[in-house]
């Protein structure tokens, strides 16, 4: 079924004229082709089981019959998978600030591959040489310390299952018009991934923490220096130096050599590159805490350090660019995850939110990791809305997005974490909507 | 489990609570920081002007700083195009057209000195001398009247600057406002 979606799947609206056609035709004859062999099958299977010896090898594929290609040291997606992509979006005469989107319409599970993991810089991925860079603890430490990378390796390990969402994930929700975008366009700066590395609360605890300790200033190796100021809390609790992702080591775009993880919270606060931590009593109001990531309200003044990210779910199968190919049955699928814990569950609307159905979650179902919701549909053709709404463990709910936009200053879209709608039509064409 | 085992585990958990028992069990392999080593690295400053370092500038200083390293992608007087505005916008928060701009928007006018000096100009990061980055700051927050034109920023008389947003933001941390 996931098949059936995917085969029929368009890039975007923009790309997809010249391919559309050619993939129609492509479909119309390899159904006629099926057809053909099933009703010969059938008229075969009334005679002989039997068939002559010089007929063996005459259904094998190519690939059959000749050897495959040989070993690789590094292996990469098969050449059919090449438009699986992350897309780019930086402002001209910017190469080195925007962001790139992970597909999410275009991959399954939870974890995502790590070279399709979204990025987000500000001034371009630093090729750091491991042996010239070491993690600084200092400030209000009774003993200030640098950590090489050599010496982190030594240190007990933990690897957790993490989600890391931008802040800026999603915020074309604030327009007026719903964006007409993949799901991966519109919310692909999010990824999900296994991180490996050192407990930072151990070394906060060898620094020797200060009493009157109550933020820490983190700090990036990379052209933007970029800092933010991270409550002391969160980084003596589940915080991590994160030196391997999906068990290898983590590439440049995520921080290479290591980088802070701070399950939960906003991408922004988990600074790759880390190089820095000034242990202190008190924010700086950086400009990534200032100028952006804050959320402008009506009324002129603006909401600043929201940490956590909300409660969260996305339809992805099917969502635009992948039509339905005629009525029957299909899988609902998507993603959730909170900042805050565990989903409880996921609700599933095909009515436009008149009424729910409980969507199964596939396990294991883990605290601030991505969770995969599935649920059947048997579609008879008709016109849908088909929505998603997630709650957390706290009892925190999906807001509808017009309660969300409502909140917030023309034009902010920082945190959005409201309800998404896709219509259905009757031909299968998948649209983005209001709901 | 009995009581007697309950209280080991205990009085083990209460240990490890403590950072000198548990640093002693800790590898311990980090290498001793210098005051010198501390003071190259560390370029934060926060916004009671702590962290900022000797040296000063002038308005008319910083005309040529900025002329010099950001007119070509700020454009004339901070104007924007191609790249962000940093100036105007003021009294426009609150107006259905929000104009964000460093003028503005930002809270602290440490913020401007902390963030040029370890991210501009975007080309050629920490490439300017305290002296400059004191300049152009002086400078941007001149161009809306929140610093005269004869001022001069140090250490001293940049973090009493007052940016007119000053009280614009609301912390959401540890929780809302009720
Ligand atoms: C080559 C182009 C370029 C030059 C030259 C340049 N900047 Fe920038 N500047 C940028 C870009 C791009 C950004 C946005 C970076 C980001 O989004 O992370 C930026 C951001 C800023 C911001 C933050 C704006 C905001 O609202 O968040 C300030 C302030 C700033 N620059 C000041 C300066 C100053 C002062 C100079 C000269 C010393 C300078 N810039 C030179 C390209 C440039």
């Amino acid at each position: 079924m996931g098949a059936r979606v995917r085969n029929s799947e368009k890039e975007t609206a923009a790309k997809s004229g010249e391919k559309t056609a050619a993939e129609k035709g492509l479909l119309g004859r390899r159904a006629l082709l099926q057809k053909a062999l099933l009703s010969a099958g059938v008229a075969a299977a009334g005679a002989s089981f039997a068939h002559a010896d010089d007929d063996v090898g005459t259904n094998a594929p190519d690939w059959m019959k000749t050897p495959g290609r040989t070993f690789t040291p590094y292996g990469v997606p098969s050449k059919w998978q090449e438009k699986v992509q992350r897309t780019i979006a930086n402002p001209p005469g910017r190469p080195g600030t925007g962001v790139s989107r992970t597909p999410l319409q275009r991959l399954e599970g939870t974890i995502t591959p790590a070279g399709l993991h979204f990025e987000r810089h500000h001034n371009g991925v630093p090729d750091i040489d491991p042996a010239r860079h070491e993690l600084l603890i200092h400030g209000m430490v009774k003993r200030p310390l640098a950590f090489s990378l050599d010496v982190l390796l030594r240190y007990p390990m933990e690897t957790h299952i993490r989600f890391v969402e931008c802040s800026g994930n999603s915020g074309g929700y604030n327009q007026a018009q719903p964006p007409q975008a993949t799901s991966g366009e519109i919310n692909g700066l999010l990824s999900g991934s296994e991180w490996t590395g050192v407990r930072l609360a151990t070394l906060l605890n060898e620094a020797g923490v200060a009493p009157g300790a109550k933020w820490v200033i983190a700090e990036g190796a990379d052209a933007a220096a970029m800092s933010r100021s991270i409550p002391l809390v969160k980084c003596m609790d589940d915080a991590v130096i994160a030196l391997f992702q999906n068990g290898e080591a983590i590439r440049p775009e995520q921080g290479y050599p290591m980088r802070l993880l701070l399950p939960g919270f906003e991408g922004n606060m988990n600074v790759k590159w880390i190089r820095r931590l000034n242990v202190t009593d008190s924010v700086v109001d950086a400009r990534d805490e200032t100028s952006h990531y804050t959320e402008l309200m009506p009324g002129g003044k603006a909401r600043q350090f929201m940490f956590p990210m909300g409660a969260k779910s996305l339809i992805l199968k099917p969502s635009f660019g992948m039509n339905l190919q005629g009525p029957g049955w299909y899988e609902v699928s998507g993603l959730a995850w909170s900042g805050a814990g565990r989903i409880a569950k996921v609700e599933v609307s095909k009515d436009a939110g008149k009424t729910w159905e409980l969507a199964a979650l596939t396990a294991p179902v883990l605290p601030k990791a991505l969770t995969r919701f599935r649920l059947p549909w048997d579609w008879k053709g008709q016109p849908a809305t088909l929505m998603s709404r997630a709650t957390d463990e706290t009892g925190d709910v999906q807001p509808t997005r017009a309660a969300w936009v409502a909140q917030f200053a023309v034009g902010q879209g920082y945190h959005f974490n409201g309800v998404q709608a896709w219509g259905i039509e009757a031909d299968g064409t998948v649209k983005n909507v209001y709901a | 489990m009995s009581t007697h085992k309950l209280g080991v585990l205990f009085s083990a958990l209460a240990l490890c609570l403590l950072p000198a028992v548990c640093g002693a069990q800790s590898p311990n392999l980090g290498r001793a920081l210098t005051p010198e080593e501390i003071q190259k690295a560390d370029i934060t400053v926060w916004p009671d002007g702590r962290g900022l370092p000797s040296g000063s500038g002038s308005v008319s200083a910083g005309a040529a700083v900025y002329a010099k390293n950001c007119e070509v992608c700020h454009g004339a007087k901070g104007a924007g195009k191609p790249q962000d505005q940093l100036t105007g916008g003021l009294g426009t928060l609150a107006s259905p057209k929000p104009v964000k701009t460093a003028a503005s928007y930002w809270p602290a006018s440490t913020t401007l000195f902390d963030y040029v000096r370890r991210a501009m100009p975007i080309v050629s990061p920490q490439s300017l001398t305290n002296d400059e980055v004191y300049a152009v700051t002086a400078y941007i927050l001149s161009i809306d009247g929140i610093v005269p034109q004869d001022a001069v920023m140090d250490a001293k008389s940049l973090p009493r600057v007052k940016m007119p947003n000053k009280d614009g933001f609301i912390s959401w941390w540890p929780k809302p406002p009720r």
